[in-house]
């Protein structure tokens, strides 16, 4: 017999073999699922959970698909949480502490308890990366966020109200965009391509029989 | 001493760290054109006969198809005994995008841009895609050393020289263009201080052009174009799947009929364009693999062109990616990105060797892990499951403490969830389905030429990657062709009249199976796995 154990979904008791995974357990309890389940790999989000181990009094959060079944866990799913995201012109905004003072003022009334860094399923220091935005460090909030799979665990446990990977993802597309340097080599071959230097060099190998072909590309020099 | 694994593999462990100092000092030779030829033909699940099975109806009839796709191409259409009326149009549009990966979002931005009417239908949420997954990086011949010409090469050559030139073309000279796309829209590449790009190589490259955002690469790029499809006010229609086309009578398409996932009711979306951008497969679990794919990665897009009409490409081509998890058990089959090989781990076996180069192509390397254990040199996790080793530590040694948490955090990260410090002991790794090669046959533009303004990108789209695909062109592709078929689309959508809509080709197919004696008695799309054990 393998190794079973007793997990609660939605409240409901369910045994389950342990080296499950939440998401698992849950189809091998018989659901099909269809919200709160996206990568099934750790990054997209889609399957933020709460949890409390029975007898213990911390809440807990985490990704369905990333963490394995324990002896009296209480689960419900959180698949829709209605963070609120802000819409812009990115070719208009421009990297000042201004923006994030119009676009999410609510930054300002975090009240510092840090419960979000707490929630966060990745162990970002979330706080850490809003204080960053709050001062408009914009390179070091998308650092600090980077790592961010938007399942939303932190904005549904904030007491005010804020959208921190909304927050985040901003930081960083201004980074992105505005903030880092350029990479020069990269504008020059793209003017290169648009002014036709490769137009007839790529003609040319597109023309060549499979043989030449084969003898080209198993005697190409590789870079070391 | 450090344990995180049972005995067996802290035994092997041993004569990996034994042999890691003379491993360092010299590279694993390449192997001749003829070795891997001889490998692949040994040890490539393509070619197992068993396998694959002869698709009996549809433009295809008579090529072999996987087992578990040629079921779902002879099983008939869901809404055939559904009263569906099409005549009442629930969403009318110029360009209708179905899925919402990196290709999906991409497309319906440049759609949008182009002026156009568009919206996108997902079955799951935006973003909720293999691009989201994509860890490793992004191709592009921008740096002096390198051109377009050289990335055709190796793009042309990793693929068996059956890629669609025209494809090829296109994927390789717009492919600075994309980077450049992105990064203007604030994705953030890794970069050098002065701004030049962090690049390195992949398996089958010759010159170092794989960019990546850490090992968040896909991520880092779904979340930025999801941002702006939202920015720009794109409708999206999440949990909504297309289970078939719509065409008029001139036999152009001219939408699709929609599922709500959550209620089961039918919608009807009626369109002067339709871009089929569903992405992979990797959830029909080919041969009984794991997969590195994401949830609703089971080819509906394939089905859904197939069976009105437009032919498939390189089908029977399949992408076992070397490097997926073998243990733990809980994250088995999830991606190992070949960047972990980019950045300096080897491939080695449990005798300690490092049998082959770690950056072959993948179809190659997939062959390499699969010969070493069923010839006796794997390492058995506990739960059965056959390995070799990622000589993870190497990375440190190689590029300096601190390099694993810098360049690969996810996969660190997720490691760590179970205990497993990667950068104090090698990781144990088996071939994980990645990626369907293939896909439905488009033209240099984008467009099916079976069903006229019908337009195909992404990992649907078959001919662009040949035979094998490589590492970071499929984010590549998603974005060029996506971007693509996005301007074709708005720009054909302009001159496109429909005539009155109807589904007479889900009939016809229905017949047509019938009288090939080949109907399963199943539907298909199948738009989910079937995951869920029932008792009874």
């Amino acid at each position: 017999m393998e190794n079973m154990v007793n997990v609660y979904f939605f409240g409901k008791k369910y045994s389950v073999p342990a080296e499950l995974t939440i998401m698992t357990a849950m189809e091998y309890a018989g659901y099909t699922l269809a919200r709160g389940c996206g990568c099934r790999h750790g990054f997209c989000g889609a399957c933020a959970t709460i949890y409390r181990i029975k007898g213990q009094n911390e809440l807990k959060t985490c990704l369905a698909c990333q963490t394995q079944v324990e002896e009296g866990m209480y689960v419900a799913s959180i698949p829709f949480f209605p963070t609120d995201k802000r819409t812009y012109n990115i070719e208009e905004i421009r990297p000042t502490q201004q923006i994030m003072m119009e676009l999410y003022p609510e930054i300002y009334s975090c009240i510092g308890c840090n419960a979000c860094t707490n929630a966060c399923t990745q162990d970002l220091d979330v706080m850490q990366y809003i204080a960053y935005a709050q001062r408009g460090e914009f390179e070091k909030c998308a650092e600090a966020s980077f790592d961010c799979v938007s399942c939303g665990c932190c904005s549904v446990r904030c007491p005010a109200g804020i959208s921190h990977p909304h927050v985040g993802l901003l930081a960083r597309r201004l980074t992105g965009k505005y903030i880092a340097p350029k990479a020069e080599h990269l504008e020059n071959r793209v003017e290169e391509i648009n002014h036709g230097e490769y137009d007839s060099l790529i003609e040319q190998i597109m023309q060549k029989p499979i043989t030449e072909m084969k003898e080209l590309y198993n005697t190409r020099e590789i870079e070391k | 001493m450090y344990t995180p694994y049972p005995e067996n593999m802290m035994e092997s462990i041993k004569k990996v760290e034994a042999t890691r100092a003379e491993r360092m000092s010299q590279e694993p030779r390449r192997l001749t054109a003829d070795e891997k030829d001889a490998l692949l033909k040994e040890f490539h699940p393509d070619y197992n006969p068993d396998a694959f099975e002869e698709i009996k109806v549809g433009p295809n009839k008579g090529q072999k198809a996987p087992l578990e796709l040629a079921k779902l191409i002879h099983s008939t259409s869901r809404i055939i005994d559904e009263n569906v009326d099409i005549t009442k149009v629930d969403y009318d549009v110029d360009v209708l995008v179905i899925g919402g990966g990196g290709a999906g979002s991409s497309c319906a931005i440049e759609a949008h841009n182009a002026g156009a009417n568009v919206m996108i239908v997902t079955k799951l949420r935006i973003g909720d895609a293999n691009t989201m997954m994509a860890e490793g990086g992004i191709q592009a011949a921008d740096k002096e050393n390198d051109s377009p010409v050289q990335h055709y090469l190796d793009c042309f050559g990793g693929g068996h020289f059956a890629a669609k030139p025209e494809l090829v073309k296109r994927l390789v000279m717009e492919a600075p263009d994309a980077i450049k796309w992105l990064n203007e829209l604030g994705v953030e590449f890794d970069k050098e201080e002065d701004g030049r790009m962090v690049t390195t190589h992949g398996g089958g490259t010759s010159r170092k052009r794989m960019h990546a955002a850490k090992d968040y690469s896909g991520s880092e790029i779904m979340r930025t174009v999801r941002d702006e499809v939202l920015n720009l006010g794109i409708p999206v229609v999440e949990f909504t799947s297309a289970v078939e086309l719509i065409k008029d009578e001139k036999g152009q398409v001219a939408g699709a009929i929609l599922l709500n996932m959550e209620t089961g009711d039918y919608s009807v979306a009626r369109a002067k364009t339709v871009v089929i951008a569903t992405g992979g497969a990797g959830r029909m679990h080919y041969q009984g693999f794991p997969t590195s794919n994401h949830y609703g990665a089971t080819a509906d897009g394939l089905i859904l062109g197939y069976r009105a009409g437009a032919p498939l490409l390189y089908q029977d081509s399949i992408q076992y990616h070397p490097t997926g998890v073998a243990h733990p058990v809980q994250i088995q089959g999830a991606l190992v990105t070949e960047k972990v090989r980019s950045v300096g781990a080897q491939l080695v076996n449990a005798n300690g060797e490092a049998y082959i180069h770690p950056l072959e192509t993948r179809d190659v390397n997939a062959s390499g892990v699969i010969r070493e254990c069923s010839e006796g040199r794997g390492v058995e996790a506990p739960s059965g499951q056959l390995g070799v080793w990622l000589d993870t530590p190497m990375i440190e040694l190689i590029g300096g403490e601190g390099t694993i948490e810098k360049r690969i955090p996810a996969m660190f990260r997720m490691y760590m969830n179970y205990g497993i410090d990667m950068r104090k002991v090698p990781i144990l790794i088996y071939p994980t389905l990645h990626y369907q090669n293939g896909g439905l046959e488009i033209n240099g533009d984008g467009f099916t030429e079976a069903i006229p303004n019908l337009l195909v990108a992404g990992e649907a789209a078959g001919g662009i990657h040949g035979r094998n695909r490589l590492m970071g062109n499929s984010l590549l592709d998603v974005i060029v062709f996506g971007r693509n078929a996005g301007k074709k689309a708005a720009a054909k959508a302009k001159e496109v009249e429909l005539g009155a809509m109807n589904i007479d080709h889900v009939a016809a197919y229905a017949e047509e199976l019938d009288a090939a004696n080949a109907a399963t008695g199943d539907v298909s799309p199948l738009l989910l796995p079937k995951y869920a054990r029932h008792e009874r």
